[in-house]
């Protein structure tokens, strides 16, 4: 058992498309929404969506750390490397989103600000014991999965008692995010966003448990299955999802259950608990200010909050006008349905998030392939 | 989201480190932030950090429901 | 050199200090310590009769045939890696680009800018490695140049090589060829350079056997031109990797492409290293290994030349071009599924999400 290889036999694939063909009810539609950026990267490296009866529909979600970060908090990233004079470690991902000005921090890079690259929170930390005379701030994001290697190294740097290292926090919260997505108008009331049932996170589910999904099932009446990022994991959970909904259940069910108890991991979440706190709102590119919706660092740490140290203010800033990236991130629209998307807006000149990072809607449509059909389909009629 | 993948750890190290294998790929991970972890142990990798053990027994029964509700060709008449 | 003892004893100068000594601003120069770098290090390691007239050009006698000259510019952290180092890697680079012609190269010329304090013993690893791969490949170096530039405006060294070599009348290979039906080859396992640098890089640390496939290609070349004349275009998937080159082509060529994932040689453990990395192995860099899209008829003969040849033991048949006005190159997935494999946007980063 090596735990990859085993989940992704094209043969059991087809058996399982066959199956899941076979009991989709034709004059039924089953939206079934993403949440995560991984699924969504599944769904499109590996052609699932060829392999699905065209009655199953998915909708991408915000599950993506790259594409809900705003501006504002890349802007401030930014001005920590530029203005003050930190080095700046991040992680691979944001270095290419848009910033405003026509600015990233790559560009920024290019331009002379320390901006490394690190693969781990512990690399940060390591470049801040190489550099005691320089201030070393590591810019952290991510949802629930990230957070605890970002809280190991925050706890080290206090006992190690580093002077010149602190974190940017931009983390944020999954069960905040799908609640705000349920409760929007467009969900709720129009009616506008069919939405029938979540494809679970995978590996922040790992961290969190299954626990926190029952409220949405409970509350909102629909079924969520938490699912692994392997193709086959993906296809099970859509069965899963297609027969709660034949069945007129609402439940939470777990298909990574190789991983995720309904508990999740108590060692990270009471780390975590420790460190951070919640904010009373934050604002998410697409969704807008969500309250209760990303974390900060508790007092008792306050010294290695970058936030706090370098007084960095929070500046909002409106996207993109041509940019669809919020609707796209609500599930409101395609990413074909954006005016920019492949024009003006690719991955090697991303004007929005979603084109940015490999599992945003825009890239993953982009790169693998549903804007060939697009295109075909435009010339076909 | 969140890049993370299953690797096999072949030793434990000092300071709650461990040497992993993926693939015959050879990295020193964290593994603070799981309890008990053992040599022989899959566990998931997040950002050079362990966060979870997988479990043999319940991947199998993944697998097994996994062939059970496909549909073998020729077998739905 | 055939001076007699007196005037060595007058003009002695003690020799480069090739264990302990540093490149300094005199070796680039013009004076006496350059032309010292020149005799001890360079002329030495990549002697031939061109170098050993000691002029600043050398002169070629004409061969028969279409001439055929690509430079290519070397520039790799780390400088020595599992399989190779950017001497060996600059002399098979600029032969390739030159061999993928159908071309039999003849001659290089070597470009150095080193920076000052770069360690004299690490230079002469490096030449010697140039040297010796230049000779292996039976192309030897005519002409060269060395400069210096100040401490912290390099990254140690940087070569620059160009390559001439001649292709026989009859044969046309260009990128511009491929037409709808041609089979795709590749020659070998793929990613191998572009994870064995990777594994160095300090902030991803991670171990591997992999090693770089650095080679000189015009001799597996010769070997499927000859198997298959009618080669339609020949190239190596350099930065950028598989997707790149297929791209490239499949614009030049005005065609689609449509390859199987099955099909594609990629050990596992490079495999392994992208998934670690977020990375896709269709995307990371080679520097020993050829494409080639042929006519459906010679496909067979053609791989059956290639795995023939120690450097294409692992050659296979990975795909077809097909007709497709918007020059798509898709793949089959494993899984039983198509994708678009597009080009590489920027440069690929590890990833988290």
């Amino acid at each position: 058992m090596k735990y990859v290889d085993e989940f992704r036999d094209g043969k059991v694939a087809r058996n399982l498309a066959r199956t899941i063909a076979a009991e989709v009810q034709p004059e039924r539609r089953y939206h079934l929404m993403e949440f995560c950026g991984g699924h969504t990267h599944a769904i499109s490296r590996y052609g699932l969506r060829d392999l699905l009866p065209p009655e199953v529909r998915f909708i991408h979600g915000p599950g993506c750390p790259v594409c809900v970060l705003p501006v504002g908090r890349i802007d401030s990233a930014i001005e920590l490397a530029r203005d003050h004079g930190a080095i700046l470690c991040s992680y691979g991902d944001p270095l290419r989103v848009p910033a405003s000005g026509r600015m990233s921090l790559l560009r920024a890079k290019a331009e002379g600000a320390d901006i490394r690259m690190v693969y781990s929170s512990a690399d940060a930390l390591k470049i801040a014991r190489e550099n005691p005379d320089r201030e070393v701030v590591f810019f952290a994001i991510g949802f629930e999965t990230t957070t605890p290697p970002t809280a190991v190294a925050l706890r080290q740097a206090r006992a190690e008692g580093l002077k010149n290292f602190s974190v940017f926090v931009n983390h944020v919260l999954t069960p905040s995010a799908i609640q705000n997505i349920l409760e929007s108008p467009e969900v709720r009331e129009l009616g506008t966003v069919p939405l029938d049932g979540f494809i679970g996170p995978s590996h922040v589910s790992t961290i969190i448990g299954s626990r926190p999904y029952e409220f949405f099932a409970e509350e909102f009446q629909k079924p969520v299955v938490i699912a692994g990022f392997e193709p086959l994991d993906v296809l099970q959970s859509v069965l899963m999802l297609v027969r709660q909904l034949n069945e007129g259940r609402a439940e939470v069910e777990n298909q990574f259950s190789r991983a995720v108890t309904r508990e999740g991991n108590l060692k990270a979440q009471a780390l975590v608990a420790e460190i951070f706190e919640l904010r009373d709102r934050f604002e998410w590119r697409g969704l807008g200010e969500v309250p209760y919706s990303a974390l900060r660092i508790r007092d008792a740490y306050r010294d290695f909050d970058a936030e706090v140290r370098f007084e960095l203010p929070y500046r909002s800033v409106p996207d993109h006008k041509a940019c669809e990236c919020g609707a796209i991130l609500r599930g409101l629209k395609q990413p074909q349905e954006c005016k920019v998307f492949g024009t003006v807006c690719t991955p090697d000149n991303p004007l929005g998030s979603c084109m940015v990072s490999a599992e945003g809607a825009c890239a993953a449509y982009y790169t693998y392939g549903q804007f060939t059909k697009i295109t075909a389909v435009a010339e076909a009629s | 989201m969140c890049l993370a993948i299953p690797v096999k750890v072949v030793e434990l190290l000092e300071a709650e480190q461990a040497l992993v294998d993926v693939g015959g790929v050879r990295k020193e991970v964290d593994v603070s932030l799981v309890d008990g972890v053992a040599e022989g142990d899959y566990v998931i990798l997040h950002v050079g950090f362990a966060i979870n053990r997988l479990d043999e027994t319940e991947a199998q029964r993944t697998l097994a429901m996994l062939r059970e509700m496909g549909v073998e060709p020729g077998a739905a008449a | 050199m055939s001076a007699n003892p007196k005037t060595v004893k007058r003009g002695y100068i003690r020799p480069l200090d090739l264990k302990h000594g540093k490149v300094e601003m005199a070796h680039g120069g013009g004076g006496r310590a350059m032309a010292q770098l020149i005799d001890e290090l360079f002329q030495l390691a990549f002697d031939n009769p061109w170098l050993r007239q000691a002029n600043d050009q050398a002169l070629l006698t004409r061969p028969e045939g279409r001439i055929v000259m690509a430079t290519d510019s070397h520039v790799v952290a780390p400088l020595f890696f599992r399989g190779g180092d950017i001497g060996s890697l600059s002399v098979h680079g600029t032969i390739n680009d030159v061999a993928t012609s159908g071309a039999r190269p003849l001659w290089l010329s070597a470009g150095f800018i080193l920076e000052e304090g770069f360690p004299l013993a690490d230079l002469k690893r490096i030449v010697d490695s140039m040297a010796a791969a230049a000779k292996a490949a039976g192309v030897p170096i005519v002409t060269g140049d060395t400069k210096v530039v100040e401490r912290g405006k390099g990254d140690g060294v940087f070569i620059n090589t160009t390559g001439v070599g001649v292709v026989p009348d009859g044969i046309e290979i260009s990128g511009d060829r491929a037409r709808p039906g041609d089979r795709i080859l590749v020659s070998g396992f793929l990613g191998d350079h572009g994870v064995a640098i990777m594994s160095l890089r300090e902030n991803l640390s991670f171990s591997t056997s992999i090693q770089s496939d650095s080679a000189a290609l015009h001799e597996l070349i010769a070997a499927m031109i000859a198997a298959a004349p009618g080669i339609h275009c020949l190239r190596d998937p350099t930065r950028g990797g598989l997707a790149a080159t297929l791209n490239e082509i499949a614009r030049q060529s005005g065609v689609g492409m449509t390859i199987r994932e099955d099909d594609i040689p990629v050990r596992e453990e490079v495999d392994a290293a992208c998934e670690l990395l977020g990375l896709d192995p269709l995307y990371v860099a080679n520097e020993g290994k050829v494409v080639a899209v042929c006519p459906p008829e010679s496909a067979e003969r053609l791989l059956a030349a290639m795995r023939a040849h120690p450097l294409g033991q692992d050659a296979a048949i990975i795909g077809e071009v097909v007709a497709d006005e918007h020059a798509f190159v898709q793949m089959q997935t494993s899984f039983g599924g198509r994708r678009n494999v597009d080009w590489i946007s920027g440069e690929q980063l590890p990833r988290i999400c």
